[in-house]
């Protein structure tokens, strides 16, 4: 046995710190954290800065349009620039009847492909069916009102209405005289833009549903398709309908595709063959060309509505959609 | 209850559903990428890249002013957007988990739902207005408010794929966590972040909306970041809402090449993004 030096018993020869005094050594934080935490923070909060000088800019400019027509800005449907009248009305039933056909048509097509690509699609095919869907999210919105255009509305007019008049034209939805630019465009145009976030976000909805559930209704004895009737879409329902409420956000704020193919005409019309126009299709129409003060005041107020509208939609459709998948960036990623 | 059979023949029958709505889901594409071969192939030529617009029946105009235009204006954006996108997305990934970062968080999902029409009266009201008259610059700053979320999005999954075990051992070395953040964890996330940046401009660059009193978009051709400038989309737009058929010719022709580059950029950047998600 040797005798071990002292030194290595006791390192540290002369006073010893405290417990605190190697407590704060141990927390100090070196100064460069300090600062790289606070660069970080600070380029973070632009974000709601951002978002709160644009909820300012439009509520301040939007001010002498809502002091001079009130409440019945919203209720009126004259929209006279040269005169100087302005109500919201056609604006805001045409925005929210153009994005409800687009929904009608988008969101049972977007849950089948959805369960397709989930449940029923053979695995080789689910990656390369996933990616064309969303390449439609990819595809610029401009690029959507050109087919549109020279594409879509000589379709329905010169072959689907031809055929289906017979069918459709004694309901309400349906009357007067179909010339092209029109609701039904406007909404096909839509339907086919937010197919693909309603069929993104709910595919990553039913593949959080946990494998147990689906493998208890197939214990049940249950055919795959009453599994997933009964057992997963239940499941999912929040996070399905948070789906659908992002695609209704994409569809109300959505511009160019609808201002090349609705018709733009303030008027509310209940047929979905005659021309309408929306709150974006407004703005990008008159907005560089407003001939008054008061006339781009009225633009900042519909532009404000329709900010209001897609913050609450998007705050809505983004609460369920993470009750359902907790804290991964379901959504954002698809998006 | 009903018949074994019944229930089978229910079963195989939604299930040919779902395929149906597969196909015609994908239908679309196909006949818009079809539409845009057929129509526009024919009219992208030498000129199509070199030549600027010319007057209304004057032959051999072409989209070179657009091209350099939107290449200038998501190049701007990009300049602004991504030092925010990149360090916001950093921030939520490394110091996110309390209740700042998840409204931060929430704030960024929000802002990527806001119209992008809205934002261009964003940029108006404080680029345009002040100035007197639009710019190139308001076309750059209303495309990186629309880019930023979308990146800070993208970059703070990149860096959560990051192993803790890289973290860990570089913070047992003694490195401070700010270096370890930007040597260790940013760097090893580097593909995936310039992917996210590849994503967010596939995005931006097919924007018409916000351009439209931001840029406003020019005939000839301008490189001056405080006039007025082309962009692709822009022109497309106005090409094909306008009345002449030399117009809607150059408009097919526009809408090809904007398209060829969107999805090229976002088809990389899928692959690389799929590539690093198994990996993890």
């Amino acid at each position: 046995m040797t005798d071990i030096p002292a030194t290595v018993l006791e390192p540290e020869a002369g006073p010893q710190p405290t417990a605190e005094e190697r407590w704060r050594a141990l927390k100090t934080v070196s100064p460069g954290d300090v600062v790289y935490r606070t660069v970080l923070t600070v380029f973070a909060l632009l974000l709601p800065l951002v978002l709160v000088t644009i909820a300012l800019e439009l509520g301040v400019n939007a001010w002498p349009a809502v002091s001079k027509f009130g409440f019945g800005f919203l209720t009126h449907s004259t929209w006279d620039p040269v005169r100087g009248e302005f109500g919201a009305l056609p604006l805001i039933v045409g925005t929210l009847y153009s994005s409800l056909v687009a929904l009608v048509i988008a969101v049972p097509l977007a849950l089948a492909c959805a369960i397709f690509l989930t449940e029923f699609a053979p695995r080789w095919l689910r990656a390369p069916v996933a990616t064309l869907i969303e390449l439609l999210a990819a595809v610029p919105s401009v690029i959507y009102g050109l087919w549109g255009i020279f594409v879509l509305i000589p379709l329905l007019r010169d072959h689907f209405w031809p055929v289906a008049r017979h069918a459709l034209s004694w309901l309400p939805i349906f009357s007067g005289v179909f010339y092209g630019p029109s609701v039904l465009a406007g909404g096909v145009i839509l339907s086919i833009m937010v197919l693909p976030y309603i069929a993104a976000v709910s595919r990553e909805v039913l593949l959080a549903v946990p494998p147990s559930q689906r493998e208890a209704g197939l214990a049940l004895g249950a055919t795959r398709w009453e599994t997933v009737w009964t057992v997963i879409l239940p499941y999912g329902r929040a996070g399905i309908i948070g789906a659908v409420i992002l695609g209704l956000g994409r569809a109300l704020g959505e511009t160019m595709a609808v201002t090349m193919v609705i018709g733009n005409r303030h008027e509310v019309s209940a047929s979905l063959l005659q021309p309408g126009y929306t709150i974006a299709a407004a703005i990008a129409n008159e907005f560089s060309e407003a001939v008054s003060d008061m006339h781009l005041s009225a633009l900042f107020l519909v532009g404000a509505v329709l900010f209001l509208i897609t913050i609450v939609v998007n705050a809505v459709a983004r609460v369920l959609v993470w009750r359902v998948a907790r804290g991964s960036a379901v959504g954002s990623t698809a998006i | 209850m009903r018949g074994r059979t019944a229930r089978r023949l229910v079963g195989s029958a939604m299930t040919g559903v779902t395929y149906g709505a597969a196909a015609l889901a994908i239908l679309p594409l196909a006949a818009i990428l079809g539409m845009l071969i057929l129509k526009g192939a024919g009219s992208v030529d030498w000129n199509f890249f070199t030549k600027s617009a010319v007057p209304v029946g004057e032959p051999g105009g072409g989209f070179a002013h657009a091209i350099v235009g939107t290449l200038i204006i998501v190049g701007l954006a990009c300049a602004v957007g991504v030092p925010i996108g990149v360090a916001t997305g950093i921030f939520l990934a490394e110091f996110g988990g309390g209740r700042f970062g998840f409204t931060i968080r929430f704030v960024a999902d929000v802002l990527n739902g806001v119209p992008s029409i809205v934002i261009g009266i964003f940029a108006w009201t404080w680029l345009v207005k002040p100035m007197g008259h639009f710019s190139a610059l308001a076309g750059g700053c209303a495309l990186a408010v629309i880019l930023v979320p979308i990146l800070a999005r993208t970059t703070e999954e990149m860096v959560r794929l990051v192993p803790n075990s890289l973290r860990e051992a570089a913070l047992a070395l003694g490195y401070p966590r700010w270096r370890t953040s930007l040597q260790v964890v940013a760097r090893t996330a580097g593909a995936g972040i310039v992917t996210g940046c590849l994503v967010a401009v596939a995005r931006v660059a097919g924007e018409t909306a916000p351009l439209l009193f931001t840029a406003l978009g020019n005939e000839f051709f301008s490189t001056r970041l405080l006039g007025p400038m082309a962009a692709l989309p822009l022109q497309v737009y106005v090409y094909a809402v306008g009345p002449y058929d030399e117009w809607h010719r150059q408009a097919w022709a526009g809408a090809l090449v904007l398209i060829v580059l969107v999805l090229a950029l976002s088809l990389v950047a899928r692959a690389v993004v799929r590539a690093k998600r198994q990996h993890a």
